[in-house]
């Protein structure tokens, strides 16, 4: 079985515009965060596939794509530790909410 | 450099002691921590007068007298390899005027430090006066010793600044202020000439020493050394030389109170009596005097026409302050204007002086007048500080039959007086009747002009002296009495300068080429200006030695002089008019507009023009996160997609 580059290189496209999409129109604190991931995600894929299939024997594309998922570990812990302090704050995690820096 | 520094140090010390811890001191020991402190410099004064006129110390070589440059720190050096002369120093310079006015300043300051004990006694602020009187002997010393134009204009201005201190005394009371405020703007817009003269003078000639400045070139006998570069130079019709020299003299008539520059004087009289004495009768007005000496040789010979210039504002302003002084009624302001026209009588000797010999006689006389004038001048004002001390009050009114109650201020202001009026054989005789004689070898019109003065000055004067000590006796609120005797030992003191200082052999002492000359007392011209005092004098007693209706009868029968010149020409006024109806009132005032809706509008225009951009532009940073990656998106596709496709 052997699925070629194309479709990966789709899914990682959909995947990407996806994140996108709901990083710029989601109002919920939390699935900004998911949008993220989303986006973070679809590069992890680009990084492998290119790996995959045109440096079969080198492994700078895994290692990143590893290295990439240990920083979104770590970004999604501090963003979750923001998003509770704003909802002890402001007691909810609506992203207009956030105001009181303004002005 | 050896003692001579502390001629200068020992002064500033005092300012600076007295100054700091004055208000730690009592009065009576400020006081005389000051005098025993000038007591000193009188000291250091009198024998580096004798050093430098009786022994070999001040004789050259040739028999003349030398100039000496004791020590000259460089303060300022602004020399480069094509003005190898040009900095400005500090440091002291020994020739015959400049030991003179160490004499002069040093004893006319000593009398008034010891005369102030008891004319200022009790006054609020009695250690300020002393701080200040120190300062101002410091400047003045510092100021007649210059060895370059430039530390004079230094001293110079410290001068202006501790004559308005002085002023400014009694600084709760309005016309104090005002007039302190006056002399200092006056004086000040006097001195920016000064200043500007200074600048062209030395661009031109690359020094500010008075050595080279003066230094005559030897081969040809007509010209000062360093003004053959200048040679040449035109500007609006006069040599460059000349027009430096023109503003430099506009300074010394600030201060010496030259006509038009004369009106700060009479107002200065607001300040305490003993410090007019000083600075407005004495010393510091004379100034300008000094000034126009140190320079002579330059306006000899590189401006003989500012030079006629300087002798004819010399001779309008002695006849003009003399015909004003007849007319006062405060006896400060008549000795105020006599002041005027005496210096203006320097000036005119000045003015007509030639150079070398006896051709230099206006010179030697000038600087002999100065002499003489300071003593009994400052005699005539410590008179009335004790006259205004016995009755309170400046008016001649509050005046009349004093001899009898004030015996000492009674025969010194008389001996003053018979000196201005120039009788033989006081002090004023000689040197006046010397400025005569040049006048008369220089110039006839001014002769007759200066001739007049002289019966003028006699007439006011002896006004002045039967006003106060015969005419009808007023009602006294107190019965007047002597001053204490800090206050007539200097009268007396000075009085005997006045008396003797007439017979002192100046022109072996003072010359323009430095060596000595004889001169002789030309009868014709001494006994004409005599017997023009005598008929001042005379006319003086036959109008006021009693009350009677004749003064009033004069005044009456020429109504409109007597009224213009008892309010001194209303030069006041049209100074008041200038300063205030067009340069306030028509050239600031369209300066203000300008300004006000100009500049500041094309100001407001900018702030308003940020202010509405930015107001309109401030939606773009709106701090939502989801905005700014819409735009970061939409710009990266953008980019992107141009970049591929283009």
């Amino acid at each position: 079985m052997n699925i070629p580059v194309e479709y990966f290189l789709v899914l990682s496209t959909l995947l990407f515009f996806i994140g996108v999409f709901g990083f710029i129109v989601r109002k919920n604190l939390i699935g900004i965060l998911m949008s993220i991931e989303l986006v973070l995600n679809a590069v992890n894929i680009n990084f492998v596939v290119f790996n995959r299939f045109l440096y079969p024997d080198k492994l700078e594309g895994f290692i990143y794509g590893l290295f990439v998922i240990i920083v979104a570990a770590a970004e999604t812990a501090v963003a979750i530790a923001i998003i509770i302090n704003v909802y002890r704050n402001m007691k909810n995690i609506d992203v207009n909410s956030i105001k009181e820096l303004k002005n | 450099m050896d003692y001579t520094i502390l001629l200068l140090a020992i002064p500033f010390l005092m300012f600076l002691i007295i100054g700091l811890l004055g208000y730690k001191m009592t009065p009576k020991f400020s006081g005389l921590l000051g005098s025993a402190g000038l007591a000193v410099v009188t000291a250091l004064a009198y024998y580096t007068a004798y050093r430098y006129f009786f022994t070999e110390f001040g004789q050259a070589a040739d028999g003349a007298r030398e100039t000496i440059v004791m020590f000259n720190y460089t303060w300022l050096d602004l020399s480069n390899a094509s003005r190898p002369d040009l900095m400005i120093q500090i440091g002291m310079l020994l020739d015959p005027i400049s030991v003179m006015m160490l004499v002069v300043i040093t004893t006319v300051s000593m009398m008034v430090h010891i005369y102030s004990m008891g004319y200022m006694h009790g006054e609020e602020g009695f250690q300020r006066y002393y701080a200040v009187l120190s300062l101002f002997t410091f400047a003045m010393l510092g100021l007649v010793v210059a060895t370059n134009i430039f530390q004079m204009y230094i001293f110079w201005e410290l001068v202006g600044v501790s004559s308005f201190l002085l002023i400014s005394f009694y600084f709760t009371k309005p016309s104090a202020v005002r007039a302190a405020k006056k002399a200092f703007i006056v004086t000040r817009f006097a001195d920016m000439f000064f200043l500007i003269g200074i600048l062209i003078l030395s661009y031109y000639t690359k020094t500010f020493d008075f050595l080279k400045l003066t230094a005559v070139d030897p081969e040809a006998q007509h010209a000062t050394l360093v003004f053959s570069t200048m040679g040449g130079k035109m500007f609006m019709g006069l040599s460059v030389t000349s027009i430096a020299l023109l503003l430099i003299f506009l300074g010394g008539a600030g201060k010496s109170a030259m006509f038009p520059f004369h009106i700060w004087l009479p107002d200065a009289m607001e300040g305490p009596t003993p410090a007019s004495a000083l600075i407005h009768a004495a010393t510091m007005v004379v100034a300008g005097v000094f000034l126009v000496a140190r320079l002579f040789p330059v306006y000899f010979f590189e401006a003989p026409d500012v030079l006629h210039i300087i002798a004819y504002i010399g001779g309008f302003t002695s006849l003009f302050a003399a015909i004003i002084a007849c007319t006062q009624t405060d006896i400060k302001r008549v000795l105020a204007f006599s002041t005027i026209s005496q210096i203006a009588y320097m000036m005119v000797a000045l003015g007509v002086s030639g150079f070398g010999g006896h051709d230099g006689l206006g010179f030697t006389a000038s600087m002999w007048h100065l002499f003489t004038h300071a003593m009994f001048k400052a005699t005539l004002f410590m008179a009335a500080g004790c006259i205004i001390h016995a009755v309170h009050s400046n008016e001649m009114d509050a005046m009349g039959g004093l001899r009898h109650y004030m015996k000492k201020t009674y025969y010194t202001f008389g001996i003053a007086c018979f000196a201005i009026a120039g009788i033989f054989p006081l002090s004023g005789f000689f040197s006046k009747d010397e400025i005569l004689v040049a006048a008369f070898e220089a110039d006839k019109i001014l002769y007759f002009c200066q001739t007049f003065v002289a019966g003028l000055t006699a007439f006011y004067m002896f006004r002045l002296f039967f006003r106060i000590f015969f005419y009808n006796e007023p009602k006294f609120e107190h019965t007047p009495h002597e001053a204490p005797a800090n206050m007539w030992v200097p009268l007396c003191i000075l009085s005997v300068f006045t008396i003797f200082s007439g017979w002192f052999p100046f022109s072996k002492w003072i010359s323009t080429d430095l060596i000595g000359y004889d001169i002789h007392t030309v009868w014709p011209i001494a006994i004409g200006s005599t017997v023009v005092a005598l008929i001042g004098i005379g006319t003086a007693y036959v109008l006021y030695y009693k009350k009677n209706d004749i003064p009033d009868r004069i005044a009456n029968t020429c109504k409109s002089f007597y009224t213009w010149a008892s309010h001194r020409f209303y030069i006041d006024e049209v100074y008041l008019f200038i300063t205030n109806k067009i340069i306030f009132g028509g050239i600031c005032a369209a300066i203000a507009w300008f300004d006000r809706h100009i500049i500041d509008g094309f100001m407001d225009l900018l702030g308003w023009t940020t202010n509405t951009v930015s107001e309109e532009t401030k939606e773009i940073q709106s701090g939502s996160v989801q905005q700014y990656a819409w735009v970061f998106i939409m710009g990266v596709i953008t980019i992107v997609t141009l970049a591929l496709y283009l």
